[in-house]
């Protein structure tokens, strides 16, 4: 807050939609407020005043325990009026839902929107229907822009700095907006960015975004300060992507010998849900080298910093 | 009987005749009775309304294979008469309507159903096509005989590409029989499966699944080869890669019967076109890269892509406010055919005869139509153009029922003044 009110308009966007949109001083400064913000769910009062009276709805195509209840948490703790809204695909016929829900709860009069969808640019067309602000949750392959800064906050914290540090996101880089939203982020804030896939799971033009691209675990990991694994949904098997769990954890799984290649110091991050024994084992998911709980730590912590300045830009008061 | 009118000091370009020159022309009893800047010989009758064209140009009507229009079945995105407005404002006289409507036109009672209804409500030319596969569904060819006979001026799956190459190969081995034109857009299914864009960096950053080149390639060198073996007469409807042209010319350097078609689209637009997630820039095939439209540039050019078509697809809110992945493929396009592709022309990349061509005599030859010249005797389908005029496409503009043009707000330099349809004069710009 106190940092809030020393600079004006420290956020200078209206809606958080990816992070592509975003220069290396907005993330930093919402980084920095996020850092602040973790102090306040350590709190016994974990309670804020900032958006009382406000309300947040968490528009959820896709359902998501995970970011759904960060998201509450995180506009809870601020002080705010949250409302869940799970708005299954089936249910309703597809895609008229997007638009005609979002202006009946338009109607509503609320102040943010977290919206997670199915489709790649959804919560930018909502954006430009809606007149309050949208954070986006997740839209298909495109982007998860929170999940991107909390890792960002979780190595920060890990390492002290990101400018340098060599990054490995390992998995289904193809079907991830994690990955897309960390490749941009990490490398505006100067990170050496790999990514390591079977070239199936790799989306065309990869290269292009600025990573260095590795087929092999044994090859990518070398060197690395983190490894950032990705999840591997279970219908990638059938669509021809990669043939067997076992094939792609004896290739692509991270255990012990895997990671012993990384930096002694290399840290372990996955943004979950996990699916052990297929992308990741069990040993490391839980070992001392794991960042996994502290991910889900800084994640209420970033999305309390996005709703706050978000707020604070949208109104200019406090 | 409309009276006679004589078009002076007009530029006249018609490519049928080899003609660009600065002349008149005389329209009797709805058809062409001479043309041209030699008029010394031309006994005239004596009452003649007489139209001075100075710095105005005149080409034939421009001919467009390829309209999809929803009569019948979704006459809230476009009837046969609506999209005969959107011609005649454009400077179509001829449409050449696809079979994607509900019922497929894929009978004798429909293709009826659509010459009736063009004669009672349209006041443009329109030809069925009628459907190669029943339902449009890839199993069991049609009637291809009786449909010809009752007016389909060629057959096609319109937005299906037939996967059986057995099937195929029948079919381009009967409709030879009845020297039926086979008209196809190839896109391999499984191999564009989910794809909603081009394949490639964009996708990538857009997070959207992408289309590669290779699903219209494969299927079209396919059906190449079929022709090879069987000798029938094919016309690729919308090409849009650069390979797609290249093995087009191999096919024709060896004799055989194939054409090609490039969507203006195509010629004018590419895939950064889409921006961030524009669905009336989510097209079928998709919008390819700059090399691409290039080619396509160049192989109209060398004469490898014979006609341009408008690829007309009207949709509606209903298929388009959505996420890009998640809306209908298609943009209208009747109605800035021809400024578009005038675009190539003032850029310095197309010679004007070239384009003409390419909307006129050229399609009318393939699929066997009357217009598209300005021969005497031909019908008096002709439009007026100021081909420098700028304007600026405005939605509120457009005659079609839907508004998915992926020109709004374009800026365009040349438009059609007046068109005419069998000498009738059945659209005049008015400001």
């Amino acid at each position: 807050m106190d940092k809030l009110q020393n600079k004006q308009a420290v956020y200078p966007h209206r809606h958080l939609l990816g992070i592509e949109s975003l220069s290396p001083s907005d993330i930093e400064t919402l980084l920095d407020l996020a850092d602040s913000s973790v102090a306040v769910s350590r709190q016994v009062e974990k309670k804020k005043v900032t958006l009382r009276g406000r309300t947040q709805i968490n528009l959820f195509f896709e359902s998501s325990t995970r970011t759904q209840s960060s998201f509450e948490l995180a506009g809870k703790r601020l002080g705010a009026d949250v409302m869940n809204m799970s708005v299954g695909v089936s249910s309703v016929k597809k895609g008229e839902t997007l638009i005609d829900t979002a202006m009946t709860l338009n109607a509503m009069k609320p102040d943010i929107l977290v919206v997670r969808h199915q489709a790649a640019g959804a919560a930018e067309l909502l954006a430009q229907k809606v007149d309050c602000s949208v954070i986006n949750a997740g839209d298909g392959a495109h982007e998860h822009p929170t999940q991107a800064l909390l890792d960002a906050l979780t190595i920060r914290r890990a390492k002290g700095r990101l400018a340098g540090l060599v990054v490995a996101i390992c998995g289904d880089v193809m079907h991830s907006r994690v990955a897309r939203s960390n490749i941009l982020l990490l490398n505006a804030m100067g990170a050496r960015v790999r990514v390591i896939a079977p070239k199936t799971l790799l989306p065309p033009g990869i290269e292009e975004l600025g990573v260095e691209v590795f087929t092999r675990m044994e090859t990518g990991l070398k060197d690395a300060d983190i490894v950032m694994m990705l999840r591997l949904q279970r219908e990638r098997m059938s669509g021809s992507l990669v043939p067997s769990v076992r094939e792609y954890f004896r290739f692509f799984g991270l255990d012990r010998t895997r990671l012993d290649i990384a930096k002694p110091d290399a840290m372990v991050m996955h943004p979950g849900p996990m699916n052990r024994g297929v992308e990741i084992a069990s040993e490391i998911a839980d070992g001392p080298s794991s960042l996994i709980q502290a991910q889900v730590e800084m994640g209420v912590a970033v999305r309390m910093a996005v709703i706050e300045a978000i707020i604070d830009n949208s109104t200019g008061a406090k | 009987m409309s009276k006679s009118r004589l078009f002076t000091n007009a530029r006249i370009v018609d490519p049928s005749q080899n003609m660009d020159e600065v002349g008149s022309l005389l329209v009797e009893k709805g058809r062409i009775a001479a043309c041209g800047a030699d008029f010394s010989k031309i006994k005239f009758r004596k009452k003649v309304e007489t139209i001075d064209c100075e710095g105005k140009c005149i080409f034939p009507g421009l001919i467009d294979g390829r309209v999809f229009i929803g009569e019948p079945g979704a006459e809230h995105r476009e009837t046969i008469a609506s999209a005969s407005r959107a011609a005649a404002a454009g400077g179509v006289t001829s449409m050449v309507m696809m079979p994607d409507t509900d019922p497929v036109i894929d009978d004798v009672a429909l293709v009826e159903f659509v010459r009736r209804t063009a004669i009672e409500t349209a006041k443009v030319n329109v030809y069925p096509t009628a459907a190669l596969t029943r339902g449009l569904a890839g199993r069991e060819m049609t009637e291809i005989g009786l449909m010809k006979q009752a007016g389909a001026v060629a057959f096609t799956d319109g937005r299906e590409t037939i996967e059986d190459s057995l099937l195929m190969r029948r079919a381009l081995t009967y409709a030879s029989d009845f020297d039926s034109l086979i008209v196809h857009y190839t896109q391999d299914k499984s191999l564009a499966y989910g794809g909603v864009m081009n394949e490639g960096l964009n996708a990538t950053r857009l997070g959207l699944p992408g289309i590669p080149k290779e699903a219209e390639i494969i299927p079209l060198e396919r059906d190449l080869r079929l022709v090879a073996l069987t000798g029938g007469r094919y016309h690729a409807a919308s090409i849009s890669t650069g390979e797609s042209a290249r093995i087009i010319a191999a096919a024709k350097t060896n004799g055989l019967a194939v054409t090609a078609g490039v969507s203006v689209n195509h010629l004018a637009l590419n895939e950064n076109d889409i921006g961030r997630y524009r669905t009336f820039f989510r097209l079928s095939p998709p919008l390819r890269d700059e090399d691409d439209r290039m080619a396509m540039v160049e192989a109209l050019r060398d004469g490898t892509i014979d006609v341009i078509v408008s690829n007309h697809d009207p949709q509606d809110v209903d298929t388009k406010r959505h996420p890009f992945s998640e809306a209908a493929d298609g943009a209208v396009g009747l109605e800035t055919l021809l400024a578009a592709a005038l675009r190539l022309y003032h850029s310095g990349d197309v010679e004007l005869s070239t384009l003409i061509r390419a909307l006129t005599i050229a399609p009318a030859r393939l699929y066997g139509l009357p217009g598209g010249s300005l021969e005497p005797g031909k019908p008096a389908d002709l439009i007026i153009v100021d081909v420098d005029q700028p304007w600026i496409l405005q939605e509120g503009d457009l005659q079609s029922r839907s508004k998915n043009s992926p020109f709004e707000s374009a800026r365009f330099q040349g438009r059609v003044l007046q068109t005419l349809v069998a000498g009738r004069t059945i659209y005049t710009h008015h400001g």
